[in-house]
């Protein structure tokens, strides 16, 4: 893998974030933050606004308010570095791509129907070393399985290592299996690279066992802080109904697997960049 | 010129090629599948079939409209046109609410009826029905230029924005999140097929080039399994049915654009076998 850098970013600042598509509001006042060695999960109702949040982010259309990447001193970071994960990729299943080929296009300038040099190949493999799917390197893109292709694509997302991770439903579709894997990776980055990750997720029981920090979308921000906080909210059973989440139990009473430094109200103890964490009700 | 004539004339010590005539649409030939061979492998990939039959058809409409606004030549009335033509197809396949399909159906018919309309009358039709089915028997020197031209530029802009197109048709949302600016790129692929279809549309005929741009390209795909090995048959069976027709075509004394795409079918037939029988 390309060498780990020190988390350069520290946090990404959304204020008073709109944007508005064909006459109609989908996002209003959205203030939040996204910080780096947390993972951050959005969630809401189909339509909430999620996705147009996350193309916001990427750049991909025009938003009102500001959103600023800093960096640990509160300087601007100019340059962000982005890992998408897309969802679900619909793509044509036949079209001769091998995982190989798909990643080559994107990691190098060489036309890949000329063939794939030495260093980007290594790339590719140590790539996809990370996510263990050395195995799919000359799989037919259409052959892979759910998780199998969502690997690659995280292998991808993390090359080169970018500043901000973000998964956009990354495991609807996935066998248990893949799941678990996938996310135990995800884990195990936040922690040895200390990326800021976002995710968007339908998945409640996911969340709440994996994010830092939650944010409940419907338009705008309607609460946000730790998985406890924001489940525990009666905003939150507006808007989900009466959750029991199978055999677990709703509150944190069990603490989640990665409990972090993230507590509501206090300081941040992240030893690269300590910062004010406000909620927002 | 004449270098090259003594070169095919040594290796091709065949009747037909004592021709001029031959000796050039075979150059054509050799210089035209291999670009539309590798310009084929992505219209298939990004399912842009029928978009290339409409560009095809435009080519009618750019030479009506030539002739209406005064343009000498019909290769650059057919050029402008199809580029323009090009970039606006790409831009409502964007905006579209409907069916992309419907719109391209929409715009292909309204521009062949144009063109008829500008062409026929007076009832003067006839002297463009060769663009129908085209003539390669017909090309000259000049126009061994352009073509070559058109081979060297095309390989070069097709290897410049391969990859970023391989990336836009399997996911634009992830293109764009690597920097990539999936419009600019699709309308450059647009304007690239644009280009080689006007500038074959002459040889090949309006009816006939897009079988010659998607066919060998939709056989490679039956047999591929990877980028590699879909350019590299889709340019070997555009090239094989290009020089298989003309040469058929020349002992049948038939259309050498209806014996080339026939050559093209068979080999897509063969290739489907194989893949069935493969799984």
């Amino acid at each position: 893998m390309a060498g780990y850098r020190q988390c350069t970013l520290c946090r990404i600042d959304l204020k008073n974030v709109s944007v508005t598509r064909a006459g109609q509001e989908v996002l209003r006042d959205v203030n939040m933050h996204i910080h780096c060695g947390q993972l951050t999960a959005v969630i809401g109702q189909n339509g909430a606004g999620k996705t147009t949040l996350v193309r916001a982010l990427l750049g991909e259309i025009p938003y009102g308010g500001t959103i600023r990447h800093e960096d640990g001193h509160g300087h601007p970071f100019p340059r962000l570095r982005t890992g998408y994960v897309p969802q679900h990729l619909q793509f044509d299943k036949e079209m001769p791509v091998t995982v190989e080929d798909f990643m080559a296009a994107a990691l190098s300038r060489r036309p890949v129907w000329t063939g794939i040099g030495r260093k980007t190949r290594k790339t590719i493999e140590e790539a996809l070393s990370v996510v263990k799917g050395e195995d799919l390197l000359r799989t037919p893109l259409g052959r892979c399985s759910g998780g199998e292709l969502q690997r690659v694509l995280l292998a991808l997302a993390l090359t080169p290592n970018p500043d901000l991770l973000v998964l956009d439903e990354p495991v609807s579709g996935v066998d248990q299996n893949g799941l678990n894997l996938f996310l135990d990776t995800v884990m195990e980055l936040k922690h040895t690279r200390h990326m800021a990750i976002l995710l968007v997720s339908h998945d409640l029981n996911l969340v709440r066992d994996y994010a830092d920090h939650v944010v409940l979308l419907e338009k705008t921000v309607l609460r946000q802080g730790t998985p406890g906080l924001v489940f525990a909210s009666e905003v939150f059973r507006d808007v989900f109904g009466d959750m029991t989440f199978g055999d677990k139990k709703l509150l944190f009473e069990d603490e989640p697997l990665n409990k972090s430094v993230h507590v509501h109200g206090e300081s941040h103890a992240d030893p690269c960049c300590a910062q004010e964490e406000g909620e927002q009700a | 010129m004449n270098t090259i004539y003594a070169v095919m004339d040594a290796l091709l010590p065949v009747e037909a090629m004592q021709f001029t005539f031959m000796k050039h649409a075979l150059l054509a030939i050799l210089l035209l599948t291999p670009l539309l061979g590798l310009l084929g492998t992505m219209a298939v990939n990004q399912q842009m079939a029928f978009f290339s039959d409409a560009l095809g058809h435009s080519a009618l409409t750019g030479i009506g409209l030539g002739i209406i606004l005064g343009v000498g030549s019909d290769l650059v009335s057919m050029l402008v046109f199809g580029i323009l033509w090009a970039a606006l197809i790409i831009l409502i396949r964007h905006r579209a609410q409907t069916s992309a399909d419907t719109v391209i159906s929409v715009c292909s018919s309204t521009s062949v009826a144009a063109g008829l309309l500008i062409l026929s009358r007076g009832g003067g039709f006839a002297k463009y029905s060769s663009l129908l089915i085209g003539d390669v028997l017909a090309v000259g020197q000049e126009d061994l230029l352009y073509l070559l031209l058109a081979l060297i530029g095309g390989v070069i802009l097709w290897c410049y924005m391969y990859n970023a197109l391989l990336l836009t048709g399997i996911n634009a949302s992830l293109a764009r999140s690597r920097g990539i600016h999936t419009i600019l790129v699709e309308t450059a692929f647009a304007i690239l097929v644009a280009v080689a279809v006007m500038l074959s549309i002459r040889w090949v005929g309006v009816m006939l080039i897009n079988a010659l741009l998607i066919l060998p390209a939709a056989a490679g795909r039956n047999v591929a399994r990877s980028t590699r090995q879909h350019a590299f048959f889709s340019v070997i069976f555009a090239v094989m049915s290009g020089v298989m027709g003309l040469f058929s075509s020349y002992l049948w004394d038939t259309s050498a654009g209806a014996a080339i795409v026939l050559y093209a079918a068979a080999i897509y037939a063969v290739t489907l076998l194989i893949r069935r029988t493969r799984r």
